[in-house]
């Protein structure tokens, strides 16, 4: 155990590639609490994900153990965060559990504006800042610039921000020096009953639900029986331990320490993520502050290809909800794809990351329906119902209005892409505010703009028109009533639920034509014309129509040649197996496919 | 025809005897044949009257066809031999029909006097445009004035069976020049006429042309010339009694009737292909493999397809419903009629069916209603599964 003196509590922020897990990598390094022959690249980033996207997607802890120049030897726990907006709940989860924050900035370019959000998160959670810029080897670097920016936000002088790079090392000794100076130790209680708060937890395969957990005041020991105050569950204390990363278990865990906690529950539900622990026998009398639940903000269909593997979907989503609390589903029928789940995700990338490993990790191949958010629909008798699905709009007889989610959002850019932005943002329904300027050559917009507009292809639009230079941050705000209607896509006159949006009545005419056109070129050529249509309620807005075949035979049947013939008329017929019947419309497994992928304009 | 006749076809017998030489291969052909070996056509020969020599003793035929390749550029005394051989081992039937393809270039009235002396009575010309600038892009050797020619010729020596066959959906084809085509096959007043549509087949210099970028032929335009061409023979006397086969009252071409009416026929010479026995089956396909195996004394069978219990039933339905008089009902045609594939095909009107018999009544769509047909399963193993 340590004195609360010794330890000093930190998360690090920091945008995407600007090098926190390399600067993670280096302070294992630099502390010996890893060997150098066991050393890989973005130790703590474990999923394969994680590392081929070069992104952090889960919270990792490590206690590392450091000398410092005054002779003393420090505690210091390093809380990783991820860096990406649709992780954000996962930041402030850490950040409740540390006394500073250090926020890295790239060098070459500047704040972004996740690290800015982030780092007025770690401010109004009383955290002391150390700003820190990163990648001074670089040619491009401009670290004074950098400075600046920093500066402006959080006060200070220029000469207080460290200059390092954890690719060479330099300036690593002097963080760490920084760190001990600056970050408060922790000033926990040690004379009251026991507080921890549970930050995360994750599934092991051997050792059940692994909990993470920041002491607070008094102490938890090994074998103690304790109660959970939110859940009001009672689990005892089977091992306790430290993370350096490997786990290591200890007796005893006292104030202002962190480390992980194994009760024996095997059921990730039942621990909830910002629960107090505290003793059965000697409970205290007030939780700490917990955290909000992280809200699903994007829904999507997804549905197996092959009917059979519905069961083997369910069975995958449920092995990766072991450890993502977040991720939320319930069934849904579409008569075109069948079975499947309505699936609740924390934004785009959280959607494209679930997707991919329920492809790669479970094998599966799935048809995924148009992305939508949650709207909120006033019935008639005043009631206010949420819906995730277009399916589930009542018709216009049947709803007073329906409001949609706004956000929030904050661009930060380079002076010279605000016009292009804003075209984006007004195009966009956004409503712009303030603008702040960072430096006379970068400046922070704010605006507000509905959920459904910023969370499909936003994103890559902004990049495009940047060339890269702006960074994207939005909150969750309020629900606005809008004038919003459900567009149909109807083959042969029938709808296909799975193509229904609910869009905003000035987009409609936009997506029913690309629908219908790009359905056009997807379905092919049947016994029948196939009208394609898109209609709002029953008034079609645009219409396609693929015109019936006409030859299908082979002219010659050479020489008795029948055989052949056959197999490859029966081999044609192996190919239209793949076609799903929509209504008498034999429409492919790939068109759903296709017609359902998000816009790759640029 | 009538229904009943075309079904009694089933009892005859025919035999195919492939000819490969050419003296240019055409850029759209798939079949077996090969240019510029004409060298080896007596060992050819000599292969075919061996195969048919050894072959296992039959009724006598009742149609021969020889198709090829070009049977006509060989010397007909070569052919000769083969159909003696036909006749000293199985017997041709009196009044067989015995056809031969020919090319229009070189089809002089000397040479067709030899055929028709040689017992040949019915010839068909791979007329295929006259359009010259068709033929051209087809890779013909012939023009407009050779059909003409050669047609005369063979009324000469006493030919009273002629077939043309017509190709349509060139890319570059109009719809006049069809027209024109359609008009000057029928001027010349044969027997029969055949028009098939070009149709890319793999592995053919057409087929790697249009990959590299030059224009395919249009299915659409094919189904308009298609539908001219039905028309006009139509009206000219000519009655469609097969997807791709027009023909004047009681001329139809017998070989084909026994093909489609489920019937046996042998096959002999390289890439043939015959039924017999309840089997499918075809001769090795390359032109020396096929010689040099008849040679050492071996069957130059390369595979046999046994057709058994409810794939017997199919396949009448397959080649059967090529025919514009259908099948008669059968438990296959019932299987098609409850199915939903079979439903669908109802509605779309593109087959149709009465007490006694199922039709495909828009021909330009057979090979949809034989994917459906092929797919059927027995109704009698279903009825097992239910027990």
């Amino acid at each position: 155990m340590t004195d609360q003196s010794r330890i000093r509590n930190f998360s690090i922020i920091a945008h995407i590639d600007h090098g926190k897990s390399t600067l993670a990598d280096r302070l294992l390094e630099r502390t010996g609490a890893v060997a150098e022959r066991e050393m890989r690249e973005q130790l703590l980033d474990t999923m394969d994900l994680e590392r081929e996207r070069g992104i952090t997607i889960k919270a990792q802890t490590v206690r590392l153990e450091y000398q410092a120049d005054d002779g003393e030897k420090y505690i210091l726990n390093l809380i990783d965060t991820p860096g990406h907006v649709d992780f954000s709940y996962e930041v402030s989860r850490s950040l409740a559990a540390c006394e500073g924050a250090l926020l890295l900035v790239d060098a070459a370019q500047g704040v972004q504006a996740q690290t800015l959000a982030n780092s007025y998160m770690a401010i109004e959670a009383g955290l002391e800042v150390i700003p820190a810029i990163n990648k001074i080897d670089l040619p491009a670097a401009e670290p004074d610039r950098a400075a600046a920016e920093m500066v402006s936000i959080l006060g200070g002088e220029p000469n207080d921000v460290v200059r390092m790079s954890a690719k060479t090392g330099a300036g690593v000794d002097h963080l760490l020096e920084t760190l001990v100076s600056e970050v408060p130790s922790p000033q926990g209680d040690p004379d009251v009953p026991l507080r921890a708060i549970v930050f995360d937890s994750y599934f092991d395969a051997y050792r059940g639900v692994v909990v993470y957990i920041r002491v607070v005041d008094g102490y938890l020991d090994t074998g103690e029986a304790l109660r959970f105050m939110a859940t009001n569950e009672s689990h005892d204390a089977n091992e306790i331990g430290f993370l350096t990363p490997k786990s290591v278990p200890v007796q005893r865990l006292g104030p202002g320490e962190v480390g992980y906690l194994i009760t024996g529950v095997k059921e990730i539900d039942r621990i909830k993520v910002g629960d107090t622990i505290t003793m059965a026998r000697n409970p205290a009398d007030e939780p700490l502050p917990g955290y909000d639940e992280p809200k699903p903000m994007v829904f999507s269909g997804l549905f197996p290809t092959d009917g059979d593997d519905y069961e083997k979907l369910r069975e995958a989503l449920e092995k990766l909800r072991l450890n993502d609390a977040s991720l939320l589903w319930e069934p849904e029928t579409s008569k075109a794809l069948g079975f499947g789940f309505r699936v609740g995700f924390l934004g785009l990338l959280h959607m494209e990351i679930v997707r991919e490993r329920l492809e790669r990790e479970y094998d599966l191949d799935l048809v995924a329906t148009a992305p939508s958010v949650a709207y909120r629909v006033i019935m008639p008798n005043g009631e206010d119902v949420e819906i995730k699905s277009p399916q589930d709009l009542p018709e216009p007889n049947d709803r007073i209005g329906i409001t949609e989610p706004y956000v929030k959002a904050m661009i930060i850019t380079p002076t010279e892409y605000v016009g292009p932005i804003l075209e984006l943002a007004t195009g966009r329904r956004g409503e712009v505010g303030n603008m702040n300027y960072l430096s006379p050559e970068r400046v922070e917009l704010d605006f507000e703009i509905p959920l459904a507009e910023i969370v499909f292809d936003f994103f890559d639009l902004l990049k495009s028109k940047t060339k890269g230079y702006a960074s994207l941050d939005y909150e969750p705000a309020d629900y606005r009533q809008s004038d919003l209607v459900k567009v149909d896509i109807l083959l042969a006159g029938q709808p296909v639920d799975a193509f229904s949006a609910i869009v905003h009545r000035d987009n409609a005419l936009d997506y029913g034509q690309k629908m219908t056109g790009r359905l056009r070129g997807l379905i092919p050529r049947q016994l029948f014309d196939v009208p394609i249509q898109a209609a709002i309620g029953g008034r079609i807005i645009s219409r396609e129509t693929v015109k019936a075949q006409r030859k299908d035979v082979t002219a010659k049947c050479y020489g008795g040649d029948v055989s052949r013939k056959k197999k490859l008329l029966k081999r044609q017929k192996e190919g239209k197996k793949r076609m799903k019947m929509v209504g008498s419309v034999e429409v492919p497994q790939e068109a759903f496919v296709a017609a359902l992928q998000v816009d790759d304009q640029s | 025809m009538t229904p009943i006749h075309a079904d009694s076809f089933v009892g005859s017998a025919a035999a195919y005897v492939h000819i490969p030489f050419c003296a240019v291969v055409c850029p759209y052909c798939d079949f077996a044949v090969v240019e510029g070996q004409d060298d080896l056509a007596e060992r050819y020969i000599d292969a075919v009257v061996a195969e048919i020599a050894r072959s296992e003793r039959w009724r006598p035929f009742d149609a021969v066809y020889f198709g090829g390749g070009t049977p006509s550029h060989l010397d007909p005394v070569l052919l000769g031999r083969i159909l003696e051989s036909l006749d000293a081992k199985h017997g041709l039937s009196d009044g067989a029909e015995l056809t031969l393809e020919a090319n229009p270039e070189d089809f002089t009235a000397e040479r067709a006097g030899l055929l028709r002396r040689l017992g040949f009575n019915r010839v068909s010309f791979g007329a295929q445009s006259f359009d010259p600038k068709v033929l051209q892009s087809l890779g013909r050797r012939h023009v407009a004035d050779h059909i003409a020619a050669s047609v005369q010729a063979a009324r000469s020596v006493g030919f009273d069976n002629i077939s043309l066959d017509l190709i349509y959906g060139t890319p570059g084809e109009r719809s006049k020049s069809w027209a024109i085509t359609l008009q000057r096959a029928i001027d010349l007043g044969p027997e029969h006429i055949s028009s098939y549509a070009l149709t890319v087949e793999r592995g053919t210099p057409l087929s790697r042309a249009v990959n590299d970028g030059a224009p395919a032929p249009d299915p659409d335009v094919q189904a308009d010339r298609y539908e001219h061409a039905e028309e006009t023979l139509e009206q000219h006397g000519y009655s469609r009694y097969e997807v791709s086969n027009w023909s004047r009252e009681d001329k139809e071409c017998r070989y084909n009737l026994i093909v489609w009416a489920q019937g046996e026929y042998e096959a002999f010479g390289n890439g043939a292909h015959g039924f017999r026995d309840g089997s499918r089956f075809r001769n090795i396909r390359r032109l020396e493999a096929y010689i040099e195996t008849v040679e050492s004394g071996e069957h130059p069978r390369a595979g046999t397809d046994p057709i058994e219990d409810w794939d017997v039933e199919l396949d009448r339905l397959f080649v059967g419903l090529r025919r514009t008089v259908g099948v008669a009902h059968g438990p296959g045609t019932r299987a098609l009629l409850d199915s939903d594939e079979g439903q669908r095909l109802l509605i779309a009107g593109v087959i149709e069916a009465d007490e006694s018999r199922l039709r495909v009544v828009r021909p330009l769509l057979t090979d949809a209603v034989h994917r459906s047909v092929l797919a059927l399963q027995s109704p009698i193993v279903s009825g097992k599964a239910d027990a």
